[in-house]
C-alpha cells in the first residue's frame, strides 16, 4: 500500500503527448467534416459527433491527465462522475421520451 | 519509470510522500467529479430541449460561426498539449521550460477568451441576446431560438468563467515558479492545475459539436 | 495497551487548551476545533429555524390566519425549511461529529486537507450569513424548493440572495465530502482494513459520495434560476419553450439524495451506540456496511417520486415508484440488524441508548409512511398534504436529530473531557420523544383528511388536531432547550470522563479525552475486528459515569 518511502512519478514521453495531440486534431476535422455530409442523417450525425467527442475526451483523460498510469483509486473516481452523469441523462430523458406513449390532453 | 525530482515537504497529517501525493491527486479528481456533475446538469438541460426542439435548434445554430468555433477548439486542444508539456518539464525539474510552456498555455487561454468575446459581441449586434430586444428570422422559431441562445450563453459563459479562473490560477502558479516559492518545488501543484485545465478542455470538446454542429 | 489517565488537578495538553486566543480558533486547522466551530454555528442556526417553527405552530393554533399575513406565512415556512435543511440538517452530523471523529476513528492525525476543512467552515458561515441577510431584508416566499416559474419570474422576495447563500453552503458541503473521501481512502491506520472500519465511517463515506455527486447538480440548477431572474434568460420559462418540470428533475436529483445525506450519518451514529450499550458486535456488520453504500446508490434513482402529480410521464412514474420501494430494502436491513444487535445483549439504558430506541421507532414510522407516498395511487391523494410533512419530519427530525443527539451525548465526554448529567439527560430524551410524537402524529391524520401543506387557513373541525400538534411542538422546544443548558453546565461542572467512560471499542477511545492536538501519541495499529465487545468484558464495571475512570488493559 503506502509503505514505500520513495515517491514514484510516471513521466510520459513527449512523443506520446504529440501523438495524442495530432489524433485530437484529426478527430476534430472529422467531426466538422461529418457535420457537412450531404443528405439528412440526423441520428447518424448525432451519433458520429458524440462518439468522436467521447473518444477525444477519453484520449485527454488517459494521456494528458495520466489516468492510464494512475492507481485503481484514480480510475474509480475518474469514471464515477461519468457513470453518474449517464444515470442522470437516462432517467431524465426517460421521462421526456415516454410522455407521448399515452396520449393525454395538454401534454406536448 | 522512476524519476528523480526535487525534495518535497511532508505535511503533518501524512505518513509519507507517496500517501501525500496520491491524496492530492485523488482529491483533485474527486473535485473534478463535482465539476463533471456541475456541467452535467446543464448538458442534461440542453439535451432535453434539443430532443424536443430539433428543427428550431437547427435554425438557431446557423447563427453561430463554425470557423470561429473550430479555431477556438484548436486553440484549446493546443493549450492542453502545452499544459501537458508543462507538467512533463515540471516532473523533470526543468524550471525554464516549465515556465515557458505555462506562459504559452496562458496565452492560448486568453486567445480563446478574446475570440469568445468577439463572438458574444457579434451576437449582441445581431440582436441574438435573449430579452426584450431579441430578434430572430424566421419568426416562427423566435420562442425556441431564445431558449437556444439562453442555453448557448449559459453553457459557454460557464465554460468561459472556468477558462478565466484557469488563467488566474496559472498566473499565480507562474509567479510562484518564477520566484522559486517553496510550495511549488515539486510537480504536484502543476499537475493539479493541469488536471483542472484538461477538464476545461474536455467540456469544450463536447460543447463544440453540441452547439455549433447541429444536424438537421 | 495502557492509557495514561488524568488525575484530578493535573492538566494535560489537549486540543482545547492548545491555545485560547480568538485567532487560535478562527485560524485553526485542527479538525477537532473546526468541529467545535461547527457545533456552535450549527446550534445558532438551529435556534433560528426553531423560532420560525414556533411561529408556524402558533399561527396554526387557530383556523383563521390571524397571527401572520398570508405573505408572511409563506416567508416563515420557506425560511424554516431553508434554514433547517441547508444550515442545520445537512451539515449537522458530518460537520460536527464527522469532523471530530473521522480522523480519530481511522487513526489519523488530521483530515487529508486541513486547510480545506477550515475553508469549508468559512464558506458555511458566509452562506449562512447571506441567507440570514436575505431573511432580514424581506425573506423569501417560494418554499425551500424554489420551483420556477414562480421563483424565476414572479416572486418579488429575496430569491436571488437566498439562492446565492445556498449555493455557497453547497460548496462548503462539497469540501467536507472531498476531505472525508480522501481521508477514508488514504489515511487509515496500519491494520485498519475496510472491513475493520467502524460503521460510522462507512456511513460517512457513503454520505460523502452523495455530497460529491449530488450537490453540484443542485448548485448549478439554482444558479440557472438566478441567471433567469437576473439576466432574463429563459431556461425553465414556459413562455420561452422551457419546461419547469426539468427544474424539478434536476432539483430532486440532489434533493432526494440529500435526505440520505441527513439520515446516513445518523445511522452511523446508531450503529456505534447500539453496539456499545448492548455490549455486542453489530449483527451482520457487512450487511450494515453495504446497506449504507446501497442506500447511497439507489437513493440517486428515486427522485421522480417527488413529481408523480406534475405531468411527468406515467412510465417514468412507474419506474421511480418501483425504485423507491427498492431503497426501503437496505433501510430495513439496517433496522433489523440493530434490533438483532440488542437481542440477548447486555443493554444499558443510558441517554444515548434512549435516543437510539427513539430513533428506531420513529424511523420505522417515517420509513413505512414513505412507502404510502412511493405508491403512485395513494400519492395522488396524499401529495402536498400534511401527511408528507409528517412523513419527512419523522425521517429528518426523528431520524437525524435523534441520531445527532445520541451521538452528541455519546461522544460529549470525548469532545470535552466531561460527563453530562445522566438523570436530566434521560428526562430530556423522554420529553423530546413525547413532544415529537405529539407534534407530528396528528399531522398524519390531518394530511389523510386532506389538510394541504403551506396553508394557514383551515376548516374549524381540524382545530383540535392542530392544537395537539402545537402543544407537542411546545413540549419539543423545552426538550431541545434542556440539552443546551445541561451540556453547557457540564463543561465546568461535569465529572471528569477519562479516556473511555463507556468501555467502548474504537480508536477514538484509545486516546485522551479531550484528545491531544494531533490525536495520538503514536500512530495506532489495529489488530482486531470492530465492536469486539466479547474481548472487553472487563469494561462492564468501568462504565460508572460518575467519576474519573480507571485504567484499562
Amino acid at each position: 500500500m503506502s509503505n514505500e518511502q520513495q515517491s514514484h512519478v510516471h513521466s510520459v514521453p513527449i512523443r506520446v503527448y504529440l501523438l495524442v495531440y495530432v489524433a485530437l486534431l484529426v478527430l476534430l476535422v472529422l467531426t466538422v467534416g461529418a457535420a457537412y455530409l450531404p443528405g439528412h442523417h440526423t441520428t447518424l450525425n448525432n451519433v458520429i459527433a458524440l462518439t468522436i467527442a467521447v473518444v477525444k475526451a477519453v484520449l485527454v483523460i488517459l494521456y494528458f491527465m495520466h489516468v492510464r498510469y494512475s492507481t485503481r483509486l484514480t480510475w474509480l473516481w475518474a469514471s464515477a462522475g461519468f457513470f453518474w452523469l449517464v444515470i442522470m441523462f437516462i432517467l431524465t430523458l426517460g421521462d421526456y421520451f415516454t410522455r407521448h406513449w399515452v396520449p393525454v390532453q395538454g401534454w406536448q | 519509470m522512476v524519476q528523480e525530482q526535487a525534495p518535497q515537504k511532508l505535511s503533518i497529517q501524512f505518513e509519507d510522500l507517496h500517501q501525500q501525493n496520491e491524496s492530492y491527486i485523488v482529491g483533485m479528481w474527486t473535485f473534478l467529479v463535482t465539476e463533471i456533475m456541475f456541467f452535467g446538469a446543464v448538458f442534461a438541460t440542453y439535451l432535453v430541449y434539443r430532443v424536443v426542439n430539433q428543427e428550431a435548434f437547427w435554425q438557431a445554430h446557423r447563427h453561430l460561426s463554425v470557423p470561429l468555433g473550430f479555431f477556438n477548439t484548436c486553440v484549446l486542444l493546443t493549450s492542453s498539449l502545452t499544459m501537458a508539456l508543462t507538467v512533463h518539464y515540471s516532473q523533470h525539474g526543468l524550471r525554464k521550460q516549465q515556465l515557458l510552456f505555462l506562459l504559452a498555455t496562458m496565452a492560448l487561454a486568453m486567445t480563446f477568451l478574446v475570440v469568445k468575446g468577439f463572438e458574444y459581441h457579434h451576437k449582441f449586434v445581431e440582436g441574438l441576446v435573449p430579452g426584450p430586444n431579441f430578434h430572430f428570422e424566421p419568426a416562427e422559431y423566435t420562442r425556441v431560438a431564445q431558449l437556444f441562445f439562453s442555453l448557448y450563453f449559459a453553457m459557454t459563459g460557464l465554460h468561459a468563467l472556468h477558462v478565466a479562473i484557469g488563467v488566474l490560477v496559472m498566473g499565480v502558479l507562474a509567479v510562484l515558479i518564477a520566484i522559486r516559492h517553496p510550495s511549488v518545488q515539486d510537480f504536484i501543484p502543476v499537475e493539479l492545475v493541469g488536471l483542472y485545465w484538461h477538464f476545461v478542455d474536455i467540456v469544450w470538446i463536447f460543447l463544440f459539436p453540441l452547439l455549433y454542429l447541429i444536424p438537421r | 495497551m495502557s492509557v495514561t489517565v488524568a488525575r484530578p488537578g493535573e492538566v494535560r495538553h489537549n486540543y482545547l487548551n492548545a491555545g485560547d486566543t480568538v485567532r487560535s480558533w478562527l485560524l485553526t486547522t485542527d479538525h477537532k476545533r473546526i468541529a467545535v466551530l461547527y457545533l456552535v454555528s450549527v446550534t445558532f442556526f438551529f435556534m433560528i429555524g426553531g423560532l420560525l417553527a414556533a411561529l408556524i405552530r402558533l399561527e396554526l393554533l387557530t383556523p383563521q390566519g390571524d397571527l401572520l399575513t398570508s405573505e408572511n406565512y409563506n416567508r416563515v415556512f420557506t425560511m424554516h425549511g431553508v434554514v433547517m435543511i441547508f444550515l442545520f440538517l445537512i451539515p449537522v452530523i458530518p460537520a460536527v461529529l464527522g469532523n471530530f471523529l473521522v480522523p480519530l476513528m481511522v487513526g489519523a492525525r488530521d483530515l487529508a486537507f486541513p486547510r480545506l476543512n477550515l475553508a469549508s467552515w468559512y464558506l458555511y458561515m458566509a452562506g449562512g450569513l447571506i441567507a440570514t441577510w436575505a431573511m432580514v431584508t424581506g425573506g423569501v416566499d417560494t418554499g425551500w424548493t424554489f420551483y420556477p416559474p414562480y421563483s424565476s419570474s414572479y416572486s418579488t422576495s429575496q430569491v436571488t440572495l437566498t439562492i446565492i447563500g445556498a449555493f455557497i453552503i453547497g460548496f462548503s458541503s462539497i469540501a467536507t465530502g472531498i476531505n472525508f473521501i480522501v481521508t477514508v481512502h488514504k489515511m487509515r491506520a496500519p491494520g485498519l482494513t475496510w472491513f475493520r472500519l467502524p460503521l460510522f465511517i462507512w456511513a460517512h463515506y457513503a454520505t460523502s459520495v452523495i455530497i460529491v455527486l449530488g450537490t453540484p447538480v443542485v448548485a448549478i440548477t439554482l444558479l440557472l434560476v438566478v441567471v433567469e431572474r437576473v439576466f432574463r434568460l429563459g431556461i425553465f420559462d414556459p413562455a420561452l419553450g422551457g419546461d419547469p418540470i426539468l427544474f424539478q428533475h434536476l432539483f430532486w436529483f440532489y434533493s432526494h439524495p440529500a435526505v440520505y445525506i441527513m439520515i446516513l450519518p445518523a445511522m452511523g451514529v446508531i450503529s456505534e451506540v447500539v453496539a456499545c450499550f448492548s455490549r455486542k458486535r453489530v449483527f451482520g456488520y457487512h450487511f450494515v456496511a453495504f446497506s449504507s453504500v446501497a442506500i447511497a446508490v439507489i437513493g440517486f434513482l428515486v427522485w421522480g417520486h417527488h413529481m408523480f402529480t406534475t405531468g411527468q410521464s406515467v412510465y417514468a412514474g412507474m419506474a421511480f415508484s418501483l425504485l423507491s420501494f427498492l431503497v426501503a430494502v437496505p433501510s430495513a436491513v439496517k433496522v433489523f440488524n440493530w434490533t438483532a444487535t440488542m437481542y440477548k445483549g447486555t443493554i444499558d439504558l443510558r441517554a444515548p441508548m434512549l435516543y437510539v430506541m427513539g430513533f428506531l421507532g420513529l424511523f420505522v414510522i417515517g420509513g413505512l409512511t414513505g412507502l404510502f407516498l412511493a405508491a403512485l395511487a395513494t400519492d395522488v391523494h396524499l401529495q402536498d398534504t400534511y401527511f408528507v410533512v409528517a412523513h419527512f419530519h419523522y425521517i429528518m427530525v426523528g431520524g437525524t436529530i435523534f441520531g445527532y443527539l445520541a451521538g452528541l451525548h455519546f461522544w460529549w465526554p470525548k469532545m470535552t473531557g466531561r460527563m453530562y448529567p445522566e438523570g436530566i439527560a434521560k428526562l430530556a430524551a423522554l420529553i423530546i420523544f413525547a413532544g415529537f410524537n405529539f407534534t407530528f402524529l396528528p399531522q398524519f391524520v390531518l394530511g389523510y383528511l386532506g389538510m394541504p401543506r403551506r396553508y394557514h387557513w383551515y376548516p374549524e373541525e381540524w382545530q383540535m388536531l392542530h392544537v395537539m400538534s402545537s402543544a407537542g411542538a411546545f413540549l419539543l422546544g423545552i426538550g431541545y432547550l434542556l440539552p443546551m443548558l445541561y451540556l453547557l453546565w457540564s463543561l465546568r461542572n461535569g465529572a471528569l470522563a477519562g479516556p473511555n467512560p463507556w468501555g467502548a471499542t474504537g480508536l477514538e477511545w484509545k486516546t485522551d479525552s479531550p484528545p491531544i492536538t494531533h490525536n495520538f501519541e503514536e500512530t495506532p495499529i489495529v489488530t482486531e475486528e470492530p465492536y469486539a465487545y466479547e474481548n472487553h468484558h472487563e469494561h462492564e464495571e468501568v462504565a460508572s459515569g460518575t467519576g474519573a475512570s480507571t485504567t484499562e488493559t
